[in-house]
């Protein structure tokens, strides 16, 4: 019956499209938008500074000078921490949606946003007066625990590890955990403490967050671009991807690794920033077809772009106050999601 | 002929064992909190004998709050089997696809318009209103971006998905720039709550329960057909698109009148479609009549474990809706 089925749609389908041309516009004319924007994340915020300040700040460093103090010190690892997050949630997406074949995974699916706010939780309770790179580890471990509990839920069943039963088990421990850390969070009252985290953000980020993200970011990048080619004929089935010889089970943990990678540096850097994980890739797929050897590095550049850009406009829109950039990155990327959506249709 | 005679045999089975868990946990539920009621003082309250005390508490109290619980689980529940069955996702639930967010949209948007003045007692009346009206616009934007020369599940979801991040978005702006009283209230209302319900609220619930959620068992046949695919469905001689619209319309109308009524509950439309379908399979006509009662079960034991746990201090019922349902999903998942 199954087989039947899976059949009938591969024959139904149009061959599968791939757009190399338009994706090869996307990544450089991309890159260029990104470069940019990186540019005028720089120049605009609650003070704007002129383009000739920020050239003497690179060339000439002058310690006394504030504008100095802010284009070194605040703008300049800001606007590159979004850049690189943005990158890694949207090919965490790219893999997830991939790798599982549904349409509505995402990396917070998988229990990695869900694990590491719970350790956050755990963290603010057990040290309230730890460091910031110890609670950065601490989300990281978290975002690697909540993997694992998905992960071993999915494989000790009989029937064995398949996509719907790693997105089934992801969703329930995510809503286990996250229940779990509004309860110690209504408990020891540190609510408010935590919801900066779940705002998500990249206001409070620092040159070692950047120095810590961008090695991972690339790790995660170079072994997902290795594995875009067998992801490709994951999408198509396990059992065609078994019959075309694949070694399914150790694509997919190598995946499930670069997923846990890429987003437990993310959040555990800029909190939970929804939207760019689930929506990026899908906006990727409609546009380059069906090769994730396309979808990859397009999702990264895209997603980079759209988060720089959003965080840029979260500082504009109500100064000195700042909107939650998760907003803002719906608010943008929603309509021309739905465009696409009703454009395409086919998804997946 | 043997396999049904033992597959109804079953589900009346697994029928009479859910509705005597949600018996015990009502004489349970009762019997704990500020003021104990022990089982023989509520069946003589029921019947007229019981103390003025116990009587005003367990009319008053008590007896709105489990009938809310049992309503609001039993709809949602059978909303997220709906959507699921017709999208042909497991995922699906009316939160995901902006169902919530849409009725969440409206009532933070009503706070804001009328700050502070419309916590009057006609706020009662209109909040659960203006939720429904807020569900039904996220469900017609969907069904409308949707289309186009028909509906396909996938492009329900992924519309669906789009509009909910959009409302979630509108809520935060909103919601930033209320004054912290109205902030608080909105923030209550979002996370599911069913502790200040009254008898009215049960007024406004109970029809569309007893309308919707037989319609919807009646529907079953259709819903088998849904299931098996579009191409299936339309080569089986059905209209795909008119019953599918109102199957649809069954699932928000349900999802939307909750929500109205107990905020955001969320999880509960997404499990108990899958607990009841590992008990009695896949057939409709058995497996949503105990969808319903299984998600009843699940809000009325997860109401009574929040409201008592911490004691004087309540847990929102949605926390334990996941910690519990949660728990018991995950042993599932390994099981199978």
């Amino acid at each position: 019956m199954a087989n039947n089925t899976s059949e009938n749609i591969v024959s139904k389908q149009k061959p599968p499209t791939s757009r190399p041309i338009l994706a090869t516009f996307i990544l450089f004319g991309g890159i260029a938008l990104l470069v940019l924007s990186v540019g005028g994340s720089i120049l605009y915020g609650a003070s704007n500074i002129d383009f000739i300040t920020i050239w003497q700040s690179l060339t000439n460093f002058d310690a006394s000078s504030t504008a100095h103090q802010i284009i070194r010190g605040l703008r300049i690892p800001r606007a590159l921490a979004a850049a690189l997050i943005g990158a890694g949630l949207a090919m965490s997406g790219a893999i997830m949606q991939g790798m599982t074949r549904n349409p509505l995974a995402s990396p917070s699916i998988m229990g990695v946003t869900a694990g590491a706010s719970f350790m956050m939780a755990v963290a603010l309770v057990v040290m309230p007066q730890a460091s910031n790179f110890v609670m950065m580890l601490w989300a990281f471990g978290g975002a690697g625990i909540g993997v694992a509990i998905v992960f071993g839920v999915g494989s000790i069943s009989k029937t064995g590890l398949t996509p719907v039963k790693l997105a089934l088990a992801g969703t329930a421990v995510t809503a286990l955990l996250s229940s779990l850390s509004s309860a110690i969070a209504i408990h020891f009252n540190i609510a408010k403490d935590i919801s900066f985290w779940y705002a998500g953000g990249v206001s409070s980020v620092q040159w070692m967050h950047v120095h810590i993200l961008a090695p991972v970011a690339l790790i995660g990048f170079v072994i997902a671009l290795f594995l875009a080619n067998s992801i490709t004929v994951l999408n198509l089935g396990d059992d065609v991807a078994k019959g075309l010889g694949q070694q399914t089970i150790f694509i997919k943990i190598t995946g499930t690794l670069v997923v846990l990678l890429l987003t437990g540096a993310a959040v555990s850097v800029a909190g939970t920033i929804g939207f760019i994980g689930l929506v990026i890739p899908h906006i990727t797929r409609f546009l380059v077809g069906v090769d994730y050897r396309w979808i990859i590095p397009c999702s990264a550049v895209l997603g980079a772009l759209l988060l720089v850009i959003a965080d840029t406009i979260s500082r504009m829109v109500n100064p000195p106050f700042e909107t939650p950039v998760g907003t803002v990155t719906a608010l943008i990327g929603v309509p021309f999601f739905l465009y696409l959506a009703r454009r395409e249709g086919r998804g997946m | 002929m043997k396999a049904l005679k033992s597959r109804t045999r079953r589900t009346l089975l697994v029928a009479i064992i859910l509705m005597m868990g949600m018996l015990g946990t009502l004489l349970i539920n009762l019997n704990l909190g500020v003021v104990a009621i022990s089982p023989i003082e509520v069946m003589k309250t029921l019947i007229g004998q019981g103390t003025e005390n116990n009587s005003m508490v367990l009319f008053h109290f008590r007896l709105p709050r489990i009938v809310i619980a049992l309503l609001i689980g039993a709809a949602m529940a059978i909303s997220g089997a709906i959507l699921q069955s017709i999208t042909h996702n497991e995922l699906a639930d009316p939160g995901i696809i902006g169902i919530n967010a849409g009725a969440g949209f409206a009532v933070v948007l009503y706070i804001y318009l009328f700050q502070g003045a419309g916590a009057s007692t006609t706020s009662v009346f209109l909040l659960p209103l203006t939720a429904l009206a807020g569900s039904m616009l996220a469900a017609i934007l969907i069904y409308a971006i949707s289309w186009k020369n028909g509906i396909t599940p996938i492009r329900l979801i992924l519309v669906g998905i789009g509009i909910n991040s959009a409302f979630a978005a509108l809520i935060i702006m909103f919601q930033l720039k209320m004054d912290p009283n109205d902030f608080t209230r909105a923030t209550v209302w979002l996370s599911g709550n069913i502790a200040g319900t009254d008898w009215t609220y049960v007024l406004a619930l109970l029809p569309w329960v007893l309308l919707l959620i037989p319609l919807a068992i009646y529907q079953s046949n259709m819903l088998n057909t849904l299931h098996l695919g579009d191409d299936i469905a339309k080569g089986l001689g059905t209209n795909v698109e008119r019953h599918r619209l109102f199957l649809l319309f069954i699932a928000v109308a349900l999802a939307g009148s909750s929500v109205a009524v107990g905020g955001g509950i969320a999880f509960i439309g997404l499990i108990t479609p899958h607990l009841s379908k590992k008990l009695v399979g896949t057939n409709h006509a058995s497996f949503l009549p105990i969808t319903a009662l299984m998600g009843a079960f699940i809000l009325l034991l997860s109401d009574t474990i929040g409201r008592n746990i911490l004691s004087p201090s309540e847990i929102p019922v949605g926390l334990i809706v996941s910690l519990v349902g949660g728990s018991y999903f995950i042993y599932l998942l390994m099981k199978s």
